[in-house]
């Protein structure tokens, strides 16, 4: 293994199995014992060019459970990026304040540009449809801490898996670990084409099904995205398919006992409230490990672990 | 067809590059793309040429013109089956079948309004891949996502 120490964070391919697993396990560590303070000094930079709830604030709580100090912004409605400055400018101004970055970017691609013109790390908390590897890494440690491994789980990924970025991420990571996929969508919003590839060269299998009630026997993992009205080109369409992806607690029924529902959040109507009281619903939890893998992901980039 | 007849098709340069073996469909395509059309080199071409290899083929001449890296990889691009031959004073110097470079870099636009490359002053940057179909396609460095050889835009 490569030490991270130093590394920029943009893309979950950025690791690989073994960076995975130690990462996996320093968050086991921050979940026992979450108050280090081993940040003490640190000042972390936290550039957010467009909003997010979870992922800023559980950036900032892992920051201040370590000690460290957190600079930044929440918009970039305050900044000099509204008078035109470009990213390049800003990450080499920041740079100058700041042990490491932490960015979210609407723009696809920005957070690869900014590790390459940054003297100091970049995690990439986000950049636009394209990657959020941090989210990545809590799903893992989710999928691991509920089935005991990662190793050859049957995982069913439900909903918008044309646009949704975390279902990307998540089957290029679980492509390491020998995963089965179960990929449920409506027919205009199926997996890519180039993600389907990833998996076939792998080696590994997936499945295609348009109705959910097919993987409910058989998954380890329920891993549910919003389904966007605007994504469709026909609302007819949209119409016809927009209730067939709603999860209800009385569609649990068949599933096994280890079976989880896991959802990046937020969700808006894609699972009922009926379901939030099933131990088989683990979504909050889900957002919580966020702070641990953060924690560990803080740790092993600045070389404290 | 004897052989003097078929020499009489396209003329012979002097000096220059003959770029052979282009799929017929995109001999104009190629032609565009090195900005031939605005170049005062002489260049001669030919398409719906007859070749045992492709059924028809185009073939364009440039006299006193060697081509740059860059530019082959563009030609690669479009035209993979391409043969670049280089001609001084009559006589073949090099002849090779163009090869699809690993990285292709600065030269295509990236298909993806939202990437960073056509927000930023960003140069592009794409690996050559094959698809599971083995398709060729481009991987954009930047924003991940991957372009078919029909979404190709030469800056």
């Amino acid at each position: 293994m490569k030490d991270l120490k130093g590394r920029s964070l943009v893309s979950i391919t950025d690791y690989n199995r073994e960076e995975i697993i130690h990462i996996l396990d320093m968050a086991e560590d921050f979940e026992k014992n979450q108050r280090q303070q081993i940040l003490g000094g640190h000042v972390i930079a936290s550039l957010f060019f467009e909003p997010s709830t979870r992922t800023r604030l559980s950036f900032e709580s892992a920051v201040q459970y370590l000690g460290g100090s957190i600079i930044g912004f929440a918009s970039a409605d305050t900044t000099s990026v509204r008078k035109g400055e470009s990213l390049k400018d800003t990450i080499l101004t920041v740079s100058n304040y700041s042990d490491l970055i932490v960015m979210r970017n609407p723009t696809d691609g920005s957070a690869r540009y900014a590790s390459e013109v940054s003297p100091v790390p970049i995690i990439n908390a986000g950049d636009g449809a394209n990657q959020h590897p941090t989210q990545c890494l809590l799903d893992l440690y989710s999928i691991r801490k509920t089935q005991g491994s990662l190793d050859n789980i049957h995982i069913a990924m439900i909903g918008d898996l044309k646009y949704g970025r975390t279902v990307h991420s998540l089957v290029q990571a679980l492509s390491l670990f020998g995963a089965t996929f179960h990929f449920v969508s409506p027919e205009s919003l199926k997996m890519p084409s180039a993600v389907k590839t990833w998996v076939k060269k792998a080696g590994l299998e997936y499945h295609q099904y348009t109705d959910i009630m097919d993987i409910m026997p058989i998954a380890d993992i329920l891993y549910m995205t919003r389904i966007q009205g605007e994504r469709f080109p026909d609302p007819l369409e949209y119409e016809k398919v927009k209730n067939s992806y709603i999860l209800e607690n009385s569609m649990l029924e068949t599933s096994k006992d280890s079976m989880r529902v896991l959802h990046p959040l937020p969700r808006v109507n894609e699972i009922t409230e009926d379901v939030d009281d099933n131990p088989k619903a683990y979504y909050f939890q889900q957002a919580k490990n966020g702070v641990y893998v953060r924690q560990a992901i803080l740790a092993a980039i600045l070389g404290l672990k | 067809m004897d052989k003097k007849r078929k020499e009489l098709k396209v003329s012979a340069i002097r000096n220059g590059t003959v770029i052979d073996h282009i799929p017929t469909e995109k001999s104009f395509q190629v032609i565009n793309m090195l900005n031939l059309n605005e170049s005062n080199h002489q260049i001669y071409f030919g398409t719906g040429l007859e070749s045992k290899k492709f059924g028809k083929k185009g073939i364009i001449k440039i006299s006193d013109k060697y081509f740059a890296d860059e530019e082959i990889s563009k030609i690669a691009l479009v035209a993979p089956s391409a043969t670049l031959i280089e001609i001084f004073d009559y006589e073949v110097r090099k002849k090779e079948s163009v090869h699809l470079p690993e990285r292709v870099e600065k030269i295509v636009r990236c298909f993806n309004p939202k990437c960073v490359t056509n927000i930023q002053d960003v140069p592009t940057n794409f690996s050559v891949i094959n698809d599971h179909k083995g398709q060729m396609k481009l991987a954009c460095h930047y924003c991940e996502k991957t372009m078919a050889k029909e979404n190709i835009d030469f800056f």
